[in-house]
């Protein structure tokens, strides 16, 4: 007791010594010494002991007793518990459990406080260094992005360079698999997308957002304007303004609607990181305030969601599936891979990079052969060669069932396999013979669906049939544009059905491209960002099976139980109401759940604070996104962006963020967790990146993290939100912390060489191949947490997450749901797209299908416009008359009969809305199709926003808001009737045109 | 005397355009004194990747030529210059750009077409192999660091071994016409500049169309055989590497003991004969 009393005086004795000595050594800890003049007491609660600083001018001062009026008062309960909470090395765990249990107390305003707090934590970072010296003024950097972690050289507080990362000698060395005679290891570096090596011409975009802004004709308290959101301009403000504005509206919502009245959503994705990330450092903003979350559609799985969920289960996947010793199993036993509605050359899987481009090169070397599926001759199938097949978009599913039918009436299929691993075939077999029907699912039969030959279709099955074949179904198993059609959740239910009839799980029968199931480490402990990083949001992030119990950090939790489902915000807002349904991964039946909007007792939305500008861009039918935001619905609006481009100019107040490059964070190559649990096997090597800020925030931008932590004091909640005074870098060390990666590499080397390559596992330690236990009937070996133990009928780890534990034809789930669901019955059945050939008014007038796949040069709208270097890129934007046009892809014959040639701009459009784009000819798509990219950052209308002709190539504006089947909230964009001509110069825009809501 | 030589593979480039946007992060924005002035932000493609769609649908294929300044050894546009463009004894070929400054008639003595004006400086600008970072002790450009598929490769070699990679990895010149002596080679270029006869073999079984998988296909060039390939799983076949616009070819198809068929082909660019139905 005494001698806890003595480490405890004494280190508050020392305490304002040490500050002033950092000072003398930091000058950024002197700087900070110099930001306040406050007085903070520090205490035992029973004042049987205590000391007080002033801060004044840059130096601390310190004397023992009590201060008659502290700006702060840390309290600490127990003599103990101050001994334990001062140390040097705190335990982070003891310190949240003291917090919430008042064990330590902080009180005074949150600015102080929090300030305080900051400025402690600093003390602790002093003298770490970043970075490794190149000489010449040069630093490299580490940092990570949507297409890979890269080097970053920086001279004079600018960056000269970004470029994939060469490892040295010390890092690990990679795998070697040995297939058919051959020996296959990769290179000893990282690869990069395209998007990512325009990052640097994207920080140093003319677009980029440099201070809070505030919209002309916008007065919080008087008239607002709302009809004038995307009109008007802007004028800068102070961030004291903006954040003034922002806080006093978001307590108004709070005071004068109730809860629910705040909505905040996002993009898809975000700027890379852990800390950074929208379900880190966003989510625990919102959760601590209380608001009503925008509910994302699984916009890049939706059919194998609601659809190949009900066959296999693989409900936390989204439908999609283990991928584990894929590749190893690929190379050394398939014989043929099919790719249906697979690029993985052109979008690296997600977050992949090239990783999967050398496999697949090893595939060609093999003489694997390749058949591609794909309404598209797309970037895999012109690099690999193979047949390329091109159905009609959204008929897939007829292809599925022609497959089946040859399947069935030549034996053609593992019949010992489908009773031992399978339920429900003989029902399936009904519907494809035409025994319910009358209609005999035959290779005739599709070809009039598809436009696919009924002699290629027969002979795809008999190869597929004959040959131990690989299924590539989109660039990452549960992808493909073929899942965002109408018949999205047809197609996926297929894809699981045809590989149930082939014997998944077998050597050399398996699903993948090659993408996934690199031979790497995965019981190496590194989360993703689904796992929530440092938002403690258990329930809606995978932060409960993964984060929560690593990282000792408090809980966040919204106290607003309402949700706006994201492809319905538009009528959220115009008529006040909407219903969807819940994206529930840890159960198959979490998506019968229904979300009914306004919820019960709790006020209808009256402000949108959104991140970005890419609803615009990426939902569909998004002319409906310009009408929400023009309505006085909605009271006030923020956007929290890094460009001004997009919706972020429909914006009332703009927060400029800035990019990951300019602040603290920590990450891995291509690791989201979560949903893709495992993801980083898309890779060659593990790597772990410490993201360096390195330069400073451009202009008056701010990180995200910090944006939050300045509102959040002014809103009276930085406590929680900071767990006192937490800055990025302090949560990267716990991040860190908290992960086995702190057991192979110190902080402080980690944090100057900024990556670490984990070493492969040898031969004998690698994972089994996925499904190879469910082939052989044994209980699951692959290292997968999923399925829940509650989710199994035999035990747990014995069979899938079906009701019967096997794949299941004639899905349990869907009878239980609704057996007479025309659109999702228990069995797959053939069902015609319902925007497509098949509705004959609509296709006379409107005569092309539109596919609008996710694009290959920038990452949504990530990387897209900004006046960055992907404009030059031939296949991505084109110049024409001083503008950087995006482009459509039309079949040479349809050009033809309508004048139209290369490079001509053309207008297409439909009843939804109009669209400029530069045209390309091409023999890669079938006559009567065409191809163009999702994903605009560009939204540029000609006349009044959501009603005119668009120029920047916002083609979503076309595509249909219909739900993919009702029982969905699922899109169906790769569903799209529309008309092309020629341009005519001058055309005015028509400010009549039709607006489907 | 080891020189730099460049060596892209055709087939192995599929448009990523990685070492397009890696030569813009060295250049835009970055001087590099004694080497070259920035590139400006838009318009300059010192790496120039090429598109070539061959055939009709649904028989395609695609290939990119990337492009970048092929350090000629007898380069015209030194000779144009005046002495404002220098080769180095390691073989790169460098601008001068205070010298060349305003010689705009230089864009146009390359016929490779690998110099670009730049408009606000004045100068003529091309690709410089990056020679600032290889003088530091790179091993390669940005461009063939960034490349994913091995397409560009860049190799400091003498002569002799020069040769031996050119004849083991049968390399070409893009244009050797030009005889402009480039360093940069290329491998497997006809995919970009040589022509295909393709097309699909169809017969009737049990009243239904089937692929005619295993048909002997041979290709006539005046009643002489060139070549002669095996129809695969879906009846197609592919004559590859012929000359554009090469006139007359007969084609000859045996399928199983079906009668022999005979097609006259004129060859102009790339063609899908369709569905042949035997």
């Amino acid at each position: 007791m005494v001698f806890d009393k003595f480490v405890v005086s004494s280190t508050l004795y020392g305490l304002d010594k040490i500050m002033n000595t950092a000072a003398k050594f930091y000058p950024e800890f002197a700087q900070r010494l110099k930001e306040k003049n406050i007085v903070v007491q520090i205490r035992l609660r029973d004042k049987s002991l205590g000391r007080f600083f002033t801060f004044h001018k840059g130096r601390v001062s310190s004397k023992k007793g009590f201060h008659a009026a502290p700006d702060v008062e840390m309290i600490f309960d127990t003599l103990e518990r101050a001994k334990k909470t001062l140390r040097l090395k705190r335990n982070m765990l003891d310190f949240v459990s003291a917090g919430k249990t008042y064990q330590i107390q902080v009180t005074g305003q949150d600015e102080d406080a929090m300030w305080f707090g900051e400025t402690l934590n600093l003390l602790f970072m002093l003298g770490a260094k970043a970075g490794v010296d190149m000489g010449k003024g040069v630093t490299r950097y580490a940092n990570n992005t949507n297409g890979g972690p890269v080097f970053v050289y920086v001279k004079d507080g600018k960056i000269i360079r970004i470029t994939p990362i060469d490892f040295d000698n010390t890092d690990a060395d990679p795998w070697v698999i040995e297939a058919r005679g051959k020996r296959f290891s990769p290179q000893r570096r990282t690869t990069v997308s395209a998007h990512t090596l325009a990052w640097k011409s994207m920080i140093y975009s003319q677009d980029r957002l440099l201070y809070p802004m505030k919209r002309v004709d916008f007065d919080p308290q008087g008239e607002r304007n709302c009809q004038n959101r995307g009109i008007s301009g802007y004028e800068r403000i102070s961030w004291d303004e903006a954040l003034d504005i922002v806080a006093s509206e978001i307590r108004r919502m709070k005071v004068e609607y109730g809860p629910g009245a705040i909505m905040h959503g996002s993009g898809s994705h975000h700027t890379f990181g852990a800390i950074g990330y929208f379900t880190s450092a966003k989510n625990r903003f919102f959760n601590t305030l209380g608001a009503t979350p925008v509910v994302s559609n699984p916009d890049s799985w939706e059919g194998w969601h609601w659809g190949a969920v009900h066959h296999w289960g693989h409900s936390s996947k989204n439908g999609g599936c283990e991928s584990y010793s894929t590749v190893e199993d690929c190379l050394k036993h398939a014989e043929m891979v099919v790719f249906w509605s697979s690029d993985p050359e052109a979008t690296g899987g997600v977050y992949g990079a090239h990783e999967g481009t050398i496999r697949r090169q090893w595939l060609k070397e093999l003489g694997i052969k390749t058949v591609h599926i794909d309404p598209y001759y797309n970037h895999t199938a012109a690099f690999l060669g193979g047949k390329w097949l091109a159905p009609k978009p959204g008929s897939d599913n007829a292809i599925v069932l022609a497959i089946a039918y040859v399947w069935l009436t030549e034996g053609l299929y593992d019949k010992e396999y489908v009773a031992k691993n399978t339920i429900g075939l003989e029902a399936w077999q009904k519907h494809i013979l035409g025994e319910d029907d009358g209609i005999p699912k035959t290779p005739e039969w599709q070809e009039k669906e598809t436009g696919v030959p009924a002699k290629d279709l027969r002979a795809l099955a008999r190869e597929w049939g004959t040959k131990k074949t690989y299924l590539a179904a989109g660039g990452l198993t549960g992808f493909g544009g073929a899942c965002r059609t109408a018949t999205g959740a047809d197609w996926a239910r297929g894809m699981v059905c045809l590989m149930a009839m082939q014997g998944l799980g077998k050597p050399g029968v398996n699903m993948g491209g090659l993408q996934q199931g690199t031979p790497l480490d995965t019981r190496f402990f590194f989360p993703g960002y689904a796992e929530g990083g440092i938002s403690g949001d258990y329930l809606n992030t995978a932060s409960a099976v993964n984060m929560y119990q690593r990282m000792p950090h408090t809980p966040s939790i919204n106290t607003v139980a309402q949700a706006v489902p994201r492809l319905k915000i538009p009528e959220a807002i115009l008529d006040g109401k909407c219903e969807g349904f819940a994206k529930d991964p840890l159960t198959i039946e979490g998506q019968f759940k229904r979300i009914k909007y306004p919820a019960p007792g709790y006020s209808q939305v009256k402000m949108y604070y959104k991140y970005g500008g890419s609803h615009f861009g990426t939902m569909v039918d998004t002319n409906r996104y310009a009408a929400m935001y023009r309505s006085p619905n909605l009271e006030f609006v923020v956007n929290q962006s890094i460009w001004f481009e997009g919706e972020a100019k429909f914006a009332d107040i703009i927060l400029p963020a800035c990019t990951n490059f300019e602040r603290w964070d920590i990450s891995e190559f291509a690791h989201c967790g979560g949903y893709i649990l495992n993801s980083f096997n898309q890779c060659n090597h593990r790597v772990f990146i410490l993201q360096h800020k390195c330069i400073e925030p451009l202009g008056e931008s701010k990180s995200d993290y910090e944006i939050f932590s300045d509102l959040s004091k002014r809103l009276g909640i930085a406590l929680p939100f900071c767990e006192g005074g937490h800055s990025e870098l302090d949560w990267v060390k716990r991040y860190f912390e908290a992960t086995d990666l702190a057991k192979k590499i110190s902080w402080r080397k980690f944090l100057k060489k900024g990556y670490y390559v984990l070493p492969a596992p040898s031969e004998k330690r690698r994972d089994p191949v996925s499904y190879r236990w469910f082939a052989e009937g044994r209980p699951k070996d692959t290292p997968d947490i999923t399925t829940l133990p509650g989710d199994y009928s035999q035990g747990y780890g014995r069979g899938l997450q079906t009701q019967s534990g096997k794949i299941e034809f004639e899905s349990s789930s869907l009878k239980r749901f609704d057996p007479n669901d025309p659109e999702r019955p228990p069995i797959l059945k053939y069902r015609a797209s319902w925007e497509g050939p098949h509705n004959k008014d609509l296709y006379t007038k409107y005569p092309i299908q539109l596919i609008t796949p996710h694009p290959r040069y920038s990452f949504h709208t990530q990387s897209d416009g900004k006046d960055c270097t992907t404009n030059d890129i031939k296949d991505h934007r084109v110049l024409i008359d001083g503008y950087y046009y995006w482009i459509i892809r039309i079949n040479t014959q349809d050009a033809a009969e309508r004048g139209i040639n290369e490079y001509d701009l053309v207008k297409v459009y439909n009843d939804r809305g109009a669209v400029i784009c530069a045209a390309q000819l091409t023999e890669r798509v079938a006559p009567g199709c065409a191809h163009s990219y999702e994903a605009s950052a560009i939204y540029e209308p000609l006349g009044e926003p959501g009603k005119s002709v668009e120029r920047g190539g916002c083609v979503n504006t076309l595509t249909p808001s219909r739900m993919m089947i009702k029982n969905s909230h699922a899109m169906a964009g790769n569903s799209c009737l529309v008309q092309i001509e020629k341009w005519q110069e001058g055309e005015r825009c028509n400010e009549e045109m039709a607006y489907d809501n | 005397m080891k020189k730099w030589h460049m060596i892209i593979d055709v087939a192995k480039c599929e448009d990523c355009n990685n070492c397009f946007l890696a030569c813009k992060d060295e250049h835009i924005g970055n001087e590099w004194p004694g080497y070259t002035l920035e590139q400006p932000l838009h318009g300059h493609r010192w790496i120039n990747i090429m598109r070539r769609e061959r055939g009709q649908f649904p028989l395609i294929d695609v290939a990119y030529r990337p492009t970048p300044c092929m350090n000629c050894d007898q380069a015209p546009c030194i000779e144009a210059s005046q002495g404002s463009i220098l080769k180095r004894p390691d073989g790169i070929v460098l601008i001068d750009y205070q010298k060349a400054k305003g010689k705009k008639d230089l864009v146009k003595a390359c016929p490779y077409g690998a110099i670009w004006w730049n408009e606000e400086n004045q100068t003529p600008q091309k690709c410089t192999s990056c020679a600032h970072l290889l003088d530091e002790g790179w091993q390669q450009p940005r461009c063939v660091q960034a490349c994913p598929t091995g397409c560009l490769k860049m190799i400091l070699v003498d002569q002799e071994e020069l040769d031996k990679i050119i004849k083991d990895e049968n390399l070409e010149l893009l244009h050797p016409e030009f005889n402009t002596k480039p360093n940069v080679y290329y491998k497997n270029l006809y995919r970009y500049d040589k022509c295909f006869i393709g097309g699909s073999l169809a017969y009737e079984e049990k009243g239904r169309s089937e692929c005619a998988s295993g048909a002997q296909v041979s290709l006539y060039k005046e009643k002489t055989k060139i070549a002669e390939v095996q129809t695969d799983a879906f009846g197609d076949f592919k004559f590859d590497r012929l000359e554009e616009k090469s006139g007359a070819y007969t084609i000859v198809i045996q399928f199983k003991t079906y009668n022999k068929i005979t097609l006259n082909v004129n060859l102009d660019q790339s063609i899908n004969l369709g569905v042949i139905q035997i």
